[in-house]
């Protein structure tokens, strides 16, 4: 029930983007994120912006899981 | 989200030992959406727990959990002359009491495939003369999009798109999983559902039914960090709403989102296949929005409701069986032959079980 | 041709089924067999070993990123020769059109077989053109058949896959498939993107002149790589197990896939092929391909093993294995 990709708005006006998904693009509405902006990563589901991707928690859990690579060498 | 295969690996083994480390009985652990049952699945991620450790899966699919009725409904409409009916793939092969959206397309009903509810509105555009009715399916993750594409439709004066709506709310589910006999340690809850609403919703879990439950992202590294979130909270006897998908899903969820939704829909009391009636777990059009609702404003006749004799589907939607335990699995019941939803849908546990195998490898 | 659109007279045998075939299948596909106009066609085969193919061509759109279906119904026909271990040498190309079919399509899709029929050293020497009444066909239909010689030396067969081979794949999976849905859900691609249809027939020529050893061969078309390695997997009751991280698809398509629920195993590929090698001739195999324009990627994706016959395993990126089976039933778009 919940297939949903991270992308990237590269145009908006009024509530229709244009989001970039590693090279491949789609116009998706904005109705239900009224508030994002060009350059914002969100995610898409269904033809829909559905929420914003916090890039801050996002390198965080990068950084995490990175280093708990680092602990399996230890053993 | 990683970079290199390694990592990715190295990662994997780090989560792998330590829930085997922290595993010392037997634990059910339900994963409530679908998406992540194949998630499971694809990534093998079986193979890196230790056997103590069942992942059940629970009600969240959709498709799975739509009635018969509903799906009888959908295909009463398509006979009609007059219908568009536009769908998303997932409800194409769905089984109803006597027939299926697919066998309606291939004698000639005019079933279209649609990957977002909006493109039902370009299809309404084009055909003035017919009705077009969408068949809203799917949790809150996907009743926002339908509820948005009302507005955008109740904005432009469409007159000829319609919505049947089976849209039904997880919380809820929950609750009756709970309350019912069925024994679960630890829950693994949607990702993007909680994108949707959030954290709150869920803390009847910890306070009620001292069950813990992590919010989980779809990766692979995702779903094996959130079991490890679990086993840490069961071995230290803790029950607590924890979140491993936060930057994806805030605490607050979307409210814009849930705004739109409370615009178009109202909640009621709906049937899931399996768990029965649940009050205050399904969606329907409003007052308001009351003429874009299929059922209200378009006669049809539809069939009486018949269920399939020997199907387990409700059995399994509770993690109460494995779908190797229903006598039709894998021989009268196919992905190729469906008798019951769980076959059907791709997420639906008896199709995961028979397409992926019991998800361990021998080797 | 004056005439805009295919009637049915086109089909009827008379004076302008003459005329569609005077003036645009002879001038395009001209050698001697064709140009005698018998109903079949005289050729000359060196030896006896002959394999035989024939294939329909149904493909909707007509014309996608990369080819159409012309460009298919040639190198799809050949390709399948070249899988069965022969050269391919003569086509012949059955035309079921619609009346109403813009003449000027018509025109394209031949130019497409022409060339492609060019490229792959092949000749089209007879052919059969029907015109149906409006509705009875999607536009239109074409089939090819196919004649090729055996390579010499060569044996290919399914099951002679066994435990120790390497399964190499030639490049990137699903830029077929996905060339041809994107349209249809608003995706517009990058032009990185387009169609695989491609004549294999000289490259894997090569492949089995310097690697007559080589074992099976089978291109992933409709189904994809995971149906292929199931069917040998079940054929010559053998495990294959495959990598993840080794498998070749590009970000972009795996971007449409993860839009739309679809899996890249399961597409479809027409300009690709799947090779099952010993693995002492591997090196020679991947040198071989990868001087070719249509194997630059070419690369091994896993092994042929001792234990669980029948069954293809994927080793996953985390580590764990996942079993891959048949394709069941087409891939659609879904939310979940």
């Amino acid at each position: 029930m919940c297939l949903a990709v991270p992308a990237r708005i590269i145009e908006l006006e009024d509530m229709l983007s244009t989001v970039d998904i590693s090279g491949v693009n789609r116009k998706v509405s904005m109705m239900l994120l009224p508030d994002a902006v060009v350059g914002d990563y969100v995610l898409v589901h269904a033809g829909f912006a559905i929420q914003k991707v916090d890039e801050a928690e996002a390198k965080q859990t990068m950084e995490l899981l990175k280093e708990l690579a680092g602990y399996d060498d230890k053993q | 989200m990683m970079t290199s295969s390694k990592d990715l690996k190295r990662t994997a083994n780090f989560f792998s030992r330590e829930i085997s480390r922290l595993v010392d009985r037997p634990l059910r652990l339900m994963e409530v959406c679908g998406t992540h049952t194949v998630a499971i699945f694809k990534s093998g991620i079986r193979q890196l727990l230790p056997l103590e450790v069942e992942l059940v899966s629970g009600p969240g699919c959709p498709v799975c959990v739509t009635s018969n009725a509903y799906l009888d409904t959908a295909i009463a409409y398509s006979r009609q002359d007059d219908v568009i009916i536009t769908t998303f793939g997932d409800m194409l092969r769905v089984p109803g009491s006597s027939s299926s959206l697919s066998v309606q397309k291939a004698k000639g009903a005019d079933i279209r495939i649609v990957y977002s509810p909006l493109e039902s509105l370009d299809i309404a555009a084009a055909n003035t003369t017919k009705k077009v009715i969408f068949l809203a399916v799917g949790f809150e993750t996907t009743a926002p999009t339908a509820a948005a594409t009302v507005l955008a439709a109740a904005d432009a004066g469409v007159d000829n798109f319609y919505v049947l709506s089976a849209h039904k709310l997880v919380p809820p589910a929950l609750r009756a999983l709970c309350s019912n006999d069925v024994h679960l340690d630890g829950l693994l809850l949607p990702g993007h559902v909680s994108a949707i609403i959030g954290e709150m919703p869920y803390q009847f879990l910890a306070g009620d039914f001292a069950v813990p439950a992590v919010i989980a992202g779809f990766e692979a590294l995702d779903i094996l960090q959130a079991v490890y979130m679990l086993v840490k909270q069961i071995a230290a006897g803790k029950a607590e709403i924890e979140n491993q998908y936060r930057r994806i899903a805030r605490s607050e969820g979307n409210p814009d989102a849930c705004m739109v939704m409370k615009q178009v829909y109202e909640v009621e009391d709906t049937v899931w296949r399996g768990l029965g009636v649940i009050s205050g777990s399904g969606l329907r059009v409003n007052g308001k929005y009351r003429r874009f609702d299929a059922t209200s404003n378009l006669t049809v006749e539809v069939e009486p409701t018949v269920e399939p004799c020997g199907c387990l589907c409700g059995e399994v939607l509770r993690g109460v069986v494995k779908p190797v335990d229903c006598s039709l699995f894998g021989e009268a019941c196919r992905p190729e032959q469906p008798i019951g939803s769980c076959m059907v849908s791709l997420e639906g546990a008896c199709a995961a079980w028979y397409r992926y195998g019991s998800g361990r490898w021998p080797i | 041709m004056k005439d805009e659109r295919i009637l049915l007279a086109h089909g009827n045998g008379g004076k302008l089924s003459h005329k569609l075939v005077d003036q645009l299948m002879r001038p395009a596909f001209s050698n001697t067999a064709l140009d005698e106009l018998h109903d079949g066609a005289k050729v000359t085969v060196d030896r006896a070993d002959l394999a035989f193919t024939t294939d329909s061509y149904v493909v909707k759109p007509l014309f996608f990123s990369g080819g159409d279906i012309g460009k298919l119904a040639v190198c799809g026909t050949v390709n399948d020769l070249a899988m069965s271990g022969a050269q391919a040498r003569y086509l012949s190309a059955g035309f079921i059109i619609e009346e109403g079919f813009l003449y000027s399509d018509l025109v394209r899709i031949v130019e497409s077989m022409r060339s492609a029929a060019a490229e792959a050293g092949v000749k089209i020497v007879t052919g059969d053109t029907k015109v149906v009444e409006n509705g009875a066909a999607d536009g239109i239909f074409i089939n090819t058949a196919g004649i090729g010689v055996l390579i010499e030396g060569v044996s290919i067969s399914p099951i002679r896959a066994c435990p120790g081979q390497n399964i190499i794949v030639t490049g990137f999976l699903g830029d077929h498939a996905i060339a041809i849905m994107s349209e249809r859900y608003g995706l517009s691609l990058p032009v990185t993107v387009t169609s695989d249809c491609a004549p294999l027939n000289m490259m894997i020529g090569e492949l089995l002149t310097e690697v007559p050893e080589i074992a099976v061969l089978r291109d992933p078309t409709r189904g994809g790589l995971a149906t292929v390695l199931k069917e040998i997997a079940v054929q010559a009751r053998v495990g294959i197990m495959v990598d993840e991280a080794t498998i070749p698809v590009r970000p972009e398509v795996l971007a449409v896939c993860n839009i739309l629920g679809f899996d890249p195993l399961y597409l479809a590929n027409e300009g690709k092929a799947v090779i099952f090698v010993e693995a002492n001739y591997t090196e020679k195999a991947l040198a071989t391909l990868r001087r070719h324009a249509y194997g630059s990627d070419a690369r091994v994706i896993g092994q042929v093993i001792a234990t669980s016959p029948g069954q293809v395993g994927l080793r996953t990126a985390i580590g764990g294995v996942r079993l891959l089976d048949t394709l069941a039933n087409d891939q659609l778009p879904r939310i979940c």
